[in-house]
């Protein structure tokens, strides 16, 4: 199967990337199934290390460390995919009107895409979650607010070029409709670049999310999520295989994330790879 | 008199033969136009000259200057007679000078390494250069930015930088081709002018004929890293030998066809 | 020669002064977005069964006037240093924070310090020697640095280096058998070294490594990845062959052509970089029982303490952009194109 992929994407860091995903997206999917215990149920012996049926371990209050890591894959990683998916929507939405009709649009857009810029990532995104209320709801909102300028500069500096190119203007020239001009011969374009840039993103994003649980603005307990689960081992910090497992876990999601973003942006040609470095943090 | 003589050069980059085989020399005072279109080769043979071949390319032949073949030097002692026996003027003069750095620092900083001036004598002497290539207010110039000249002052500024170690050899690769017409005959009026004055030996590399019947005195046409034809320029624009001249010369405008 | 960049200085503080009042009213929107009522926030359940204290509650705190009335009396009481007080603490929030951004600034000084240094030089290397074995390795462990969820390697290496290996000294500034050092800065490792108490400051360096390591590990990451492409985007420039073409050293065309033009992208990445340390704060005091805002930060989001959070927000919005000023000026001092803008 590896030997029918492209060459860019054979290269180690590509094929653990992808092992890694897909081993994560089976563990999505099959949770239940491949998890020993009930996440929840707090009826085994408290803080055992790692051995005899518990391979992570047991957490301060009895529960299976294994299968609690296992279901926060069920939690976070489909929470984030959306999360990317929308504030790439919502972005760039905003982005290509902002590009696309200019003037006073593109003004109102980019000061408020500035104020965000003005904040460090995670202060903003704590100040906005404890202004809702601490719920793994307004976790998501808070990261949205935080997210979406990135994308709309993005999308806006794609269509700024993309505006005055011929092909655009004879388009707008034969009589099509803004919208249809936007989807047909603005957006194939723009989609390349944003897909590299999103999947960049989805490192970040899990980051942000587990940081806002381990905050206590996430993910409620009981509910097994990574960032909360390491939150809870901070107070029991010698037992490391409660903090440790779910840890390991976020790690290697947003590594393979990343592995695969870094293969897709060397894919792509040098000038659509120079308009992504800007904002790939 | 043959200031810098090449001599069976071949250039190889990964299996490929990108030079193969040409002799060239270059005369004291003399301008030696190479021509060709892209791919000929004859960028290849300035950066060979230069030493500034890219990674992996293998070199054969021998190119002399002043008695010692450049390809058997060692990188130091190339760097050592790069820009001061032999001047580069490069195409793009919009991206080859440094925008942040200022004009009398990149006309200076090469002259204090190779001539051992002090920063003064290296100021005194970087405005009389800029005089020669005719920049008006030369001491003011001096702390001025790239992006403060039009094109072609810059690329003034560029030969300027190429003579000041006052170098025996100028490559100069297609100096005209990123300017305006209405700039090219000032700039190449120029590049005689100090060939003359000076006595260098220029190799001047363009795809343009119509350039190289304006200065130069030889004419050398490259076509697949071989030379097709070498002459003295009335007889190669009058007559040339080579099919494939003949052709470059008809693509000339106002050309009438035979 | 230096009116243009003056002139180019003076335009950037007046967009950075409107980021910072742009920074006020985000807090302050945010304030107002509670979801439920402030009184009901502040107030025990008894009195809010009692109508009149609930009205004067309202009329004292100017909760009764329109939005914008309230938003300038907001703006009034920042200038004058007034942030509301602290839900936990029942101090003034400004108090708070003025007793922990020392403490915060010492740490992420020394992390930023720490990946300016190792991550601009690792980028270097990695771009000198692209694709062969440096290269290869610094690309891995770069991208590794930015992947790890910095709050897990904080209790990692709290563990390890503490508690297994009992290498590094404990939480806190100094050992505990100590006293500050007279305060002049409020950093203890310059106030020691200026004071010459030196096994005071030798106290304060060795705790403070641990958490400035963990700190710097994205960033270091980070500034690898960012100066690496920089410099290899430089290398390919048409200057930097002409610059070689002129028989310069090495040395002087690595030096005074190439870092210089890559310097632009990289400080821009250092700008972001130090936000980025800013919320690292938040996550990795805590842990290391370091009392900066970072750690106040993390105790007043954990209880939900607004006034507190809005503060910490404040004042770190209010650096970040005057961070982002110096970035901005930088610029203007090493690249002559952008003053004329």
């Amino acid at each position: 199967m590896i030997r029918r992929l492209p060459e860019t994407w054979r290269r180690p860091l590509a094929v653990t990337g992808l092992v890694i995903t897909a081993a994560w997206l089976i563990v999505v999917i099959a949770a239940p199934l491949l998890a020993p215990y009930d996440p929840l149920a707090q009826k085994f012996p408290r803080l055992r290390p790692p051995g005899g049926g518990h391979w992570f371990g047991t957490d301060e209050l009895g529960r299976d460390v294994f299968s609690r890591v296992l279901y926060g894959a069920r939690l976070s990683i489909p929470l984030t995919l959306l999360l990317v998916a929308l504030s790439v929507v919502i972005g760039g939405l905003l982005g290509a009107c902002a590009g696309y009709f200019g003037r006073w649009v593109d003004e109102t857009i980019m000061r408020v895409a500035d104020l965000v810029f003005a904040f460090p990532t995670v202060i903003l995104a704590m100040a906005v979650a404890a202004s809702l209320g601490a719920s793994l709801r307004n976790a998501v909102l808070a990261i949205l607010v935080v997210s979406w300028p990135a994308y709309a500069r993005v999308t806006r500096g794609l269509v700024l070029g993309l505006r005055s190119r011929e092909f655009v203007l004879s388009g707008r020239l034969l009589g099509f409709s803004v919208w249809r001009s936007l989807r047909t011969d603005v957006l194939p374009n723009v989609a390349g670049p944003i897909l590299v840039l999103a999947t960049l993103d989805i490192g970040t994003q899990l980051l942000l999310l587990s940081g806002l649980s381990f905050l206590g603005l996430g993910a409620k307990p009981p509910t097994a999520e990574w960032g909360a689960m390491v939150a809870s081992a901070t107070q029991v910090f010698d037992k490391w295989w409660v903090g440790v497992f779910p840890g390991l876990a976020i790690l290697t999601v947003v590594l393979a994330f990343n592995f695969l973003g870094d293969t897709m942006r060397d894919a792509l040609d040098p000038q659509t790879a120079r308009a992504i470095k800007e904002r790939a943090l | 008199m043959t200031i810098l003589a090449i001599e069976d050069l071949t250039v190889d980059l990964g299996g490929r033969g990108l030079i193969r085989g040409i002799d060239l020399s270059l005369e004291r005072g003399k301008v030696h136009g190479l021509a060709g279109e892209s791919g000929s080769g004859k960028t290849m043979t300035g950066l060979a000259v230069l030493g500034l071949l890219p990674h992996g390319a293998r070199t054969g032949g021998t190119i002399s200057l002043g008695g010692t073949d450049l390809l058997s030097l060692s990188p130091k002692e190339m760097n050592a007679r790069r820009g001061r026996e032999i001047g580069t003027v490069f195409q793009d003069q919009s991206t080859s000078l440094h925008p942040m750095l200022s004009i009398g620092r990149q006309l200076t900083d090469h002259m204090r390494h190779h001539l051992r001036l002090d920063r003064a004598q290296a100021r005194e002497r970087a405005a009389e250069l800029l005089g020669k290539v005719r920049i008006p207010d030369p001491g003011r110039a001096l702390d001025r930015y790239p992006h403060q000249f039009s094109g072609g002052m810059r690329q003034r500024i560029a030969i300027a930088i190429a003579l000041a170690c006052d170098p025996q050899v100028l490559i100069a690769d297609e100096p005209t081709t990123a300017l305006d017409v209405t700039v090219q005959a000032g700039i190449l009026r120029l590049l005689r002018g100090l060939c003359d004055d000076l006595g260098l030996a220029v190799l001047l590399v363009t795809h343009d004929l119509g350039v190289m019947s304006a200065v130069a005195d030889v004419i050398s046409v490259m076509r697949d890293g071989r030379l097709v034809e070498t002459g003295p320029r009335a007889r190669v624009m009058r007559d040339p030998a080579d099919p494939y001249t003949r052709a470059l010369l008809d693509a000339l405008p106002g050309r009438s066809t035979p | 020669m230096k009116h243009p960049l003056i002139r180019f200085v003076a335009r950037r503080l007046a967009v950075s002064v409107l980021l910072a009042v742009g920074v006020t009213l985000v807090t302050f929107t945010l304030t107002n977005l509670v979801p439920g009522d402030p009184a009901a926030a502040n107030l025990g359940q008894q009195a809010l069964g009692n109508p009149a204290i609930v009205k004067q509650f309202r009329e004292q705190h100017g909760l009764d006037k329109p939005l914008p009335v309230q938003y300038v009396t907001y703006l009034g009481d920042l200038v004058q240093g007034d942030l509301g007080e602290s839900q936990q603490s029942h101090r003034p929030v400004d108090a708070d924070l003025r007793e922990f951004v020392p403490a915060t600034f010492e740490l992420a000084g020394a992390a930023l310090l720490l990946s300016l240094v190792v991550g601009v030089a690792f980028g270097v290397i990695a771009a000198l020697r692209r694709d062969r074995i440096a290269d290869q390795f610094l690309r891995v462990t770069s991208l590794a640095g930015v992947s790890v969820p910095t709050f897990w390697l904080a209790l990692l290496a709290f563990y390890f280096f503490f508690y297994r290996l009992r290498l590094a000294p404990g939480s806190g500034r100094i050992a505990p058998t100590m006293s500050p050092p007279p305060h002049v800065t409020g950093l203890y490792t310059v106030d020691a070294a200026l004071a010459g108490q030196w096994d005071v400051c030798a106290s304060a360096a060795g705790h403070l490594a641990l958490p400035a390591l963990v700190l710097a590990a994205y960033t270091i990451g980070l500034l690898t990845r960012f100066t690496r492409s920089a410099v290899l985007e430089v290398l390919s420039q048409d200057y930097v062959r002409a610059a070689r073409a002129k028989g310069l050293p090495a040395r002087v065309v690595l030096l005074r052509y190439v870092l210089r033009a890559a310097l632009v992208p990289i400080i821009t990445v250092a700008g972001l970089a130090f936000g980025s340390l800013l919320s690292g704060t938040v996550l990795v005091e805590s842990i290391f029982a370091w009392p900066g805002i970072g750690q106040y930060a993390y105790k007043s989001a954990t209880n939900l303490d607004l006034p507190a959070v809005m503060g910490v927000g404040l004042v770190v919005g209010a650096i970040y952009v005057a961070v982002n000023l110096i970035v901005d000026v930088l610029y203007g001092v090493i690249d002559p194109r952008v003053r004329s803008t």
